[in-house]
């Protein structure tokens, strides 16, 4: 979709060393329990890591939300690690459904970078890559992270696409 | 993203109930479509097309409206409707969900490493 947003880029102060940080986001143990999910292997550039949904244990309302995706399992493709200040890799974003086969779409980057900042450590993320994405996958009702009303769209836009077929 | 705790899921469904709520009514969902592919037309026009009143339809379109589903515009001295467009920007609401999602997961990593 021409003009599509490309990009998501959040960052956030986190009161803690540079060392805690990077740990929370190299670590793959520590990523999954913040996160919620459990990687299989450690991060290494280039490396392809198995990921399984588990619940977070930081919040146990997340948690609860998670337990519906409980045991799906994704890959991460681990594209650069510059310790200390950057880590990136790509995934399939949105929604994992069991059963449906992803490797064949492609994937946007998540990159997280460290820098200091008053007080602490400024992190910020980057998820990029939403323009090369299929039509389908960003309004994918089964998608976790769509909104009602990419749902109640689609839905729609089939339903007026079925009437126009049968009208004419 | 992956991992989606379902957030996403629970807000987008409490946005979209009063969507679904005005949307479920016949004639307003046939009035929704007619306008998704011939839109925007003049309360005339599409009072033509449904076996109801002009002020029925007028009715109807007042409801759609205040769903966030439907527009008017004025068109010289006519006024017409069409669908809201930011409701169809699926890709934009599809993004701005996974940005929610980033600040949840961002949040739980304030707590993991400040703890």
């Amino acid at each position: 979709m021409a003009g599509a947003p490309d990009r998501i880029v959040k960052s956030i102060l986190l009161r803690a060393t540079r060392q805690r940080v990077w740990d929370a986001i190299a670590d793959h143990r520590q990523f999954g329990e913040w996160f919620g999910m459990r990687f299989h292997a450690p991060f290494t550039a280039g490396a392809t890591v198995r990921a399984t949904i588990v619940g977070t244990t930081v919040d146990p309302a997340t948690a609860e939300r998670q337990r519906q995706y409980e045991g799906i399992e994704f890959d991460v493709v681990v594209e650069r690690i510059e310790p200390q200040r950057l880590l990136s890799f790509r995934w399939h974003p949105g929604g994992i459904e069991a059963g449906v086969d992803y490797t064949r779409e492609p994937m946007t980057l998540v990159e997280f970078t460290l820098e200091d900042a008053p007080g602490g450590i400024l992190l910020t993320v980057t998820e990029s890559g939403f323009d090369r994405l299929p039509p389908e996958r960003r309004a994918n009702a089964f998608n976790g992270n769509a909104e009602g009303w990419a749902i109640c769209m689609t839905l729609l836009e089939r339903y007026v696409a079925q009437s126009a077929a049968h009208a004419g | 993203m992956p991992g989606s705790s379902g957030a996403g899921v629970r807000a987008g469904v409490r946005r979209s109930a009063p969507i679904f709520a005005a949307l479920g009514d016949e004639t307003r969902l046939r009035i929704v479509v007619r306008l998704s592919r011939d839109g925007p037309l003049s309360i005339a026009e599409l009072t033509a097309d449904e076996r109801v009143t002009r002020q029925a339809v007028t009715k109807h379109l007042q409801r759609l409206a205040s769903a966030g589903v439907l527009r008017s515009r004025r068109f010289g001295r006519e006024r017409r409707w069409e669908v809201e467009p930011a409701a169809l920007d699926v890709a934009e609401n599809h993004l701005r969900a996974i940005s929610a999602e980033w600040d949840a997961a961002l949040a739980r990593l304030k707590a993991f490493v400040e703890r």
